[in-house]
């Protein structure tokens, strides 16, 4: 369990950064470690070269602008849990961030990182393709962006290239009033990965019925998955147009089998879970104050 | 490579090979074997130690990425040498422990805990060492001993009214 030798650098901005991760290919990313390190010990990864990001002011902070919050790259996970601006304004991350891993793993283990690592049942990730995040890349021309659903190709797979870095998340805020999430996972022991995940957003107007929808499910594919249930909208959410809409959308899911869940059970619990999870969201916007607009 | 460390208040350096784990610097460079080698992989909790107050597994990151924090570990808890702190006396009190393995790591993810409140629920107790594995105890008497450490922490931080009538309150300028 000891990793095989490596350099380690710790740049002081990003350009360098990505100069340093475009000149060499055995080069690799250090962000909060959670991932790689273990990997690094059990001998799966063995780059040459670690470039450490986690302290790099340009991929710092969180803040709210243009109808976004921005989630800078190396904002770790348990400062994301107790940021005011994201449970005010992207609640649904708030919502997942105590399902991934423990408290000490979240102390060190980054929003960006969870993002680039793109673990199929990860929590952060399926927040970001079921709300329509953009991921904001820096690459050696210059910053870019890429839409979840293009960012995420398979397990462990992104189109992230070589010299480059994810640097924020942009998670789109809604406008509504009240707004409600709910989050369901089924896994072996809280916090550890999960066989299958359902994440929620729902937005009523001031007599119930569902203004914007959002759901989305984890573990079940070969990445996060957004069901398309827009025919919710002007719905009461009541559990008939749930179950309908979840059925409708859910048929055609590609899911996967391994040796804790097979396929058939994955797609019967995503629609499950995505019940539930619907079913939350809509209790949770009811019971929001009608405030004024935030 | 050289890194500076301070470790349990007390700045330290070595010279370490980039791979080496803060675990590993922590046990055979400053031979502060009170953090346990359990997994090395990040599952089992056993090398907690606080980084900036903070419990995290020093097996997950490098010495090098570790300069410029604070790091505590369990040998930085007791108020001096041959005592225990209140949180380790507690686990004894209640047989929080039995092999020992897990207890350091337990009683750091405690402290962290308790630093940030003194009325704790079960849950919350529960969330804190959620992440750190014990063999032996079944989990029921660390938790009777982290809420024992809070109650007297919290009998400790309210000033009795006996004592107040003794001693004059200095009033600070
Ligand atoms: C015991 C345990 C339980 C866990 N449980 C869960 C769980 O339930 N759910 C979950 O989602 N995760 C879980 N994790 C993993 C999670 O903790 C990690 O934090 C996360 O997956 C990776 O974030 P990191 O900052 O630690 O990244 P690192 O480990 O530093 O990096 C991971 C990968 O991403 C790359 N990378 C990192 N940052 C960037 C960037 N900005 N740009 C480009 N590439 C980058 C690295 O090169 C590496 O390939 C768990 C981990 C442990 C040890
Ligand atoms: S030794 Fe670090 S978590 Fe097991
Ligand atoms: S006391 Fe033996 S592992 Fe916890």
């Amino acid at each position: 369990m000891k990793p095989a030798p490596f350099d380690y650098v710790r740049p002081e901005t990003l350009a360098e950064a990505c100069a340093l991760l475009a000149g060499d290919e055995d080069a690799r990313v250090i962000a909060g470690g959670q991932t790689l390190v273990p990997m690094l010990a059990m001998r799966l990864a063995r780059p040459a070269k670690l470039i450490d990001i986690l302290r790099l002011p340009e991929l710092a902070g969180i803040r709210e602008e243009d109808g976004a919050v921005i989630v800078g790259a190396t904002t770790r996970q348990a400062i994301a849990e107790r940021d005011p601006v994201i449970r005010a304004s992207v609640p649904m991350l708030a919502r997942v961030l105590p399902w991934v891993g423990h408290p000490p793993t979240r102390n060190r283990g980054t929003v960006g990182g969870s993002i680039a690592n793109a673990d199929p049942s990860a929590e952060i990730p399926l927040v970001a393709v079921t709300l329509g995040a953009e991921i904001l890349l820096a690459t050696p021309d210059g910053p870019a962006s890429m839409s979840s659903d293009d960012f995420f190709i398979g397990p462990m797979l992104t189109t992230i290239g070589q010299g480059e870095c994810v640097r924020a998340i942009r998670f789109p805020v809604w406008p509504h009033k009240r707004i409600g999430t709910g989050f369901f996972e089924i896994s072996a022991r809280k916090s550890d990965f999960a066989f299958v995940a359902a994440a929620a957003q729902v937005a009523l107007d001031d007599d119930g019925h569902c203004l914007e929808v959002a759901l989305g499910v984890g573990g079940v594919g070969d990445r996060p998955l957004r069901l398309d249930v827009s025919q919710l909208n002007g719905t009461r959410l009541d559990a008939a147009s749930i179950s309908g809409a979840i059925n409708a959308a859910s048929g055609d899911i590609d899911a996967m089998s391994d040796l804790h869940a097979s396929a058939a059970y994955r797609r019967r619990v995503a629609v499950t879970l995505g019940i539930r999870a619907l079913e939350a969201a809509r209790d949770n916007a009811a019971a929001t104050q009608r405030k004024g607009a935030r | 490579m050289k890194v500076d460390l301070r470790i349990n208040g007390i700045n330290r350096s070595a010279e370490v090979e980039p791979r080496k784990t803060l675990l590993d610097v922590l046990r055979e460079n400053f031979l502060l074997n009170g953090t346990h080698a359990g997994c090395e992989h990040g599952v089992c909790g056993a090398c907690t130690v606080l980084v900036d107050g903070e419990p995290v597994r020093s097996c997950l990151m490098f010495a090098v990425q570790a300069d410029g924090y604070e790091i505590t570990t369990i040998e930085g808890l007791a108020p001096a040498p041959g005592e225990l702190s209140v949180i380790q006396d507690a686990f004894c009190e209640t047989h929080g422990l039995q092999c020992g393995y897990c207890t350091p790591g337990m009683i750091l993810a405690a402290h962290a805990l308790l630093q940030n409140t003194l009325t704790p629920t079960r849950e919350d107790i529960a969330e804190a060492i959620s992440g750190n594995i014990c063999r032996c105890t079944g989990y029921g008497q660390i938790i009777e001993a982290v809420q024992f450490a809070a109650d007297r922490l919290r009998v400790a931080n309210t000033p009795r009214p006996a004592a107040l009538a003794e001693k004059p309150i200095v009033e600070a300028k």
